[in-house]
């Protein structure tokens, strides 16, 4: 048996969601996995892969058909998620910002117009999007944001302000941006910005320990100017870019169970060969205590999310599930990547396992769509009806 | 061009494998494509690219093929044919009489040199004798044009290149060309394609399995010693212990 299948979740998954998630998981093993080490080391990532990417359908592949996604289910979308992180963070952060922050919100807020002129050409790659909420000194309290966006007389708007931390920012072709029309949260509304637009530049982000194959930048607006039709019409308030959030942070969630798979497969194989005094190390205890708790949170996060997905497609889960979900999830793999890379020993430090690598990427989606601590305090409120954020 | 490809179902071969009987235990087994029958697909799909025409996926075996067909299905299939057993029979002959049965009427007639799950090499050859066409095993390059078919196949030291008449059963080797991965939405169209499915008219069964056993486990690597120094020990084991010198 296949010891990741440990509680036989594959037989709860259908047909379609298995050839869903093995066409993801040979595309990563064939493609990903042979190049993103050094994709990592050399801080690069591998735009080659986006087309291929693109014509196998990974891109908003929860969206319908009728815009050319895939029109998947949400465990199906989860599994995609899932298997592009057992490749790496970096490469999953690209197709979940692409999918669940741009692709949504053009479709949940989008008009008719924007949808058929925006989704086909994401779904396939050839356009690529980047999202922009997060500012210098507004990460986890967003209703904060300076960023404006100021509506002139014949319905354009000027777009000025700076974002921070936006994965895929230098190579975006659209922005889905984030700015208030007016004093406070309640004027939150989205743009798609062209990044060729006159007064927007990006810059990449050095030096960066995590998520090094990807692409994280700084963006600035510097009186850009926005036609009318770039504003996303249904958007409105706060709310519509925290929808998007809980779309992203579903898929972070499966992603995450991704890298703690990848890293828990290592660090087993790695302990039945590694021979130290005479026999693997496998053979020692202090080693089975630590695939055994590995596997144990593996398998609880597996269930998790299945049952947070099945929510999803009913149409019943709340952000404070997927909250719940994120929380968990990636710290489980956190935990589970820092085991392995010690499993692993010196030879844990190297970029020709995965370990490290996850476990560094992993600090940044800890930290990313929610911090650890935001969704603790999300729990907290849900539980107590008691705001702990300010 | 019609072509039918037949495509069969088998355990991953990274799976670990147990054995109760004469059959595998397949608790926990996943199945998969056969990967040869996938280089198969792969090539008929090319041809149709080139010269239109219909693919159809054939799969014999239990209610499961069906999975097997639609893997093929959401590679770019138009449709499937499922040849019905309880079980996966064993005999080379007898399933080759009934997908012989149903093979009648292609131009041309792909599959994979062997199923990883048996290793016979035998059903493409079979199927050709049964259906009187001419046969080229395991070719890694194919080429149609018109009425005539030019296949290259690795012999001992070299390329033997054959022609050959169409219709004609081709059976496939890894090199032929890289098969595509199921797309997204190709999976999804897969659903929506025809899929028949029919008692399979099997010939009389004369082979059997008696017996499965598992290689034996590999005892772990031994370190003799270091440098020239270690030379001679090494070389008196591999003659006195392994036995391969």
């Amino acid at each position: 048996m296949n010891i990741l299948d440990f509680y036989a979740v594959d037989g709860a998954l259908s047909e379609e969601e298995r050839a869903v998630r093995d066409s993801v998981r040979r595309f990563v093993d064939e493609r990903v996995l042979p190049i993103i080490g050094h994709c990592f080391v050399e801080g690069r990532f591998p735009k080659e892969l986006i087309p291929e990417m693109g014509s196998l359908g990974l891109f908003g592949a929860n969206l319908p058909e009728e815009y050319g996604c895939a029109g998947l289910n949400n465990v199906a979308y989860g599994l995609i998620m899932q298997e592009l992180e057992r490749g790496d963070s970096g490469v999953r952060s690209f197709a979940s910002v692409q999918g669940a922050l741009v692709m949504y919100p053009i479709y949940a807020f989008g008009s008719e117009e924007q949808k058929r002129r925006y989704l086909p050409q994401m779904a396939t790659g050839e356009i690529i999007g980047c999202f922009g909420l997060t500012e210098p000194d507004f990460g986890s309290n967003p209703a904060g944001m300076i960023t404006t966006a100021k509506e002139q007389g014949d319905g354009s708007y000027i777009l000025n302000g700076a974002k921070m931390w936006i994965t895929n920012g230098s190579t975006a072709h659209v922005a889905v941006v984030w700015a208030k029309t007016g004093a406070d949260e309640s004027t939150i509304r989205g743009f798609l910005v062209p990044t060729d637009s006159k007064g927007f530049s990006a810059k990449d982000q050095k030096g960066k320990l995590s998520l090094r194959a990807s692409d994280t930048s700084e963006l600035v607006f510097q009186d850009v100017c926005v036609p009318k039709g770039n504003l996303l019409p249904k958007s409105g308030g706060l709310k519509s870019p925290l929808m998007c959030l809980t779309q992203a942070r579903y898929g972070i969630s499966w992603g995450a169970l991704g890298a703690a798979m990848a890293c828990f497969e290592e660090a087993t194989s790695y302990a039945k060969q590694r021979v130290m005094f005479g026999k693997p190390i496998g053979g020692f205890q202090l080693q089975q205590e630590r695939l055994a708790e590995m596997l144990t949170e593996i398998v609880k996060a597996q269930l998790l999310v299945l049952h947070l997905g099945r929510m999803k497609d009913a149409g019943t889960f709340t952000p404070q599930q997927v909250s719940l979900a994120k929380r968990n999830n990636v710290n489980m793999a956190t935990d589970i990547a820092r085991e392995a890379r010690r499993l692993l020993g010196a030879n844990g430090i190297l970029a020709e396992y995965a370990a490290m690598r996850h476990m560094e990427n992993l600090e940044s989606v800890y930290t990313y769509e929610g911090t650890h601590d935001v969704h603790t305090l999300i729990l907290g409120q849900a539980i107590t009806g008691l705001n702990a954020f300010n | 061009m019609k072509i039918a490809v037949c495509i069969k179902r088998v355990p991953d071969t990274e799976t670990r494998i147990k054995v109760s009987g004469a059959k595998i235990d397949e608790t926990g087994v996943k199945f998969i494509a056969n990967p040869y029958d996938e280089f198969a697909v792969e090539a008929a799909l090319q041809l149709k690219q080139k010269a239109g025409g219909e693919v159809v996926a054939i799969s014999l075996g239990p209610d499961t093929a069906q999975e097997t067909i639609r893997t093929a299905l959401a590679m770019g299939a138009d449709r499937g044919v499922h040849l019905k057993t309880d079980g996966q029979p064993y005999d080379t002959l007898a399933v080759a009489q009934a997908l012989a049965a149903e093979l009648k009427g292609y131009d041309l007639v792909l599959l994979g040199k062997m199923a990883i799950d048996d290793y016979n090499h035998a059903m493409a050859p079979a199927l050709a004798e049964l259906l009187g066409l001419p046969c080229v095993s395991a070719v890694t390059s194919l080429t149609i044009d018109g009425a005539k078919g030019t296949a290259e196949r690795e012999v001992e030291g070299g390329v033997e290149v054959l022609s050959f008449p169409l219709p004609a059963v081709i059976s496939t080797d890894k090199g032929l060309n890289k098969p595509r991965l199921p797309t997204l939405p190709g999976i999804m169209a897969a659903k929506k394609k025809p899929m028949e499915s029919k008692p399979a008219a099997l010939g009389t069964t004369r082979v059997t399995v008696r017996s499965l056993t598992l290689p034996p486990e590999r005892p772990a690597g031994r370190i003799i010693g270091e440098g020239a120094a270690a030379v001679p020990e090494l070389v008196r084991l591999l003659q006195t212990e392994a036995k391969v010198l």
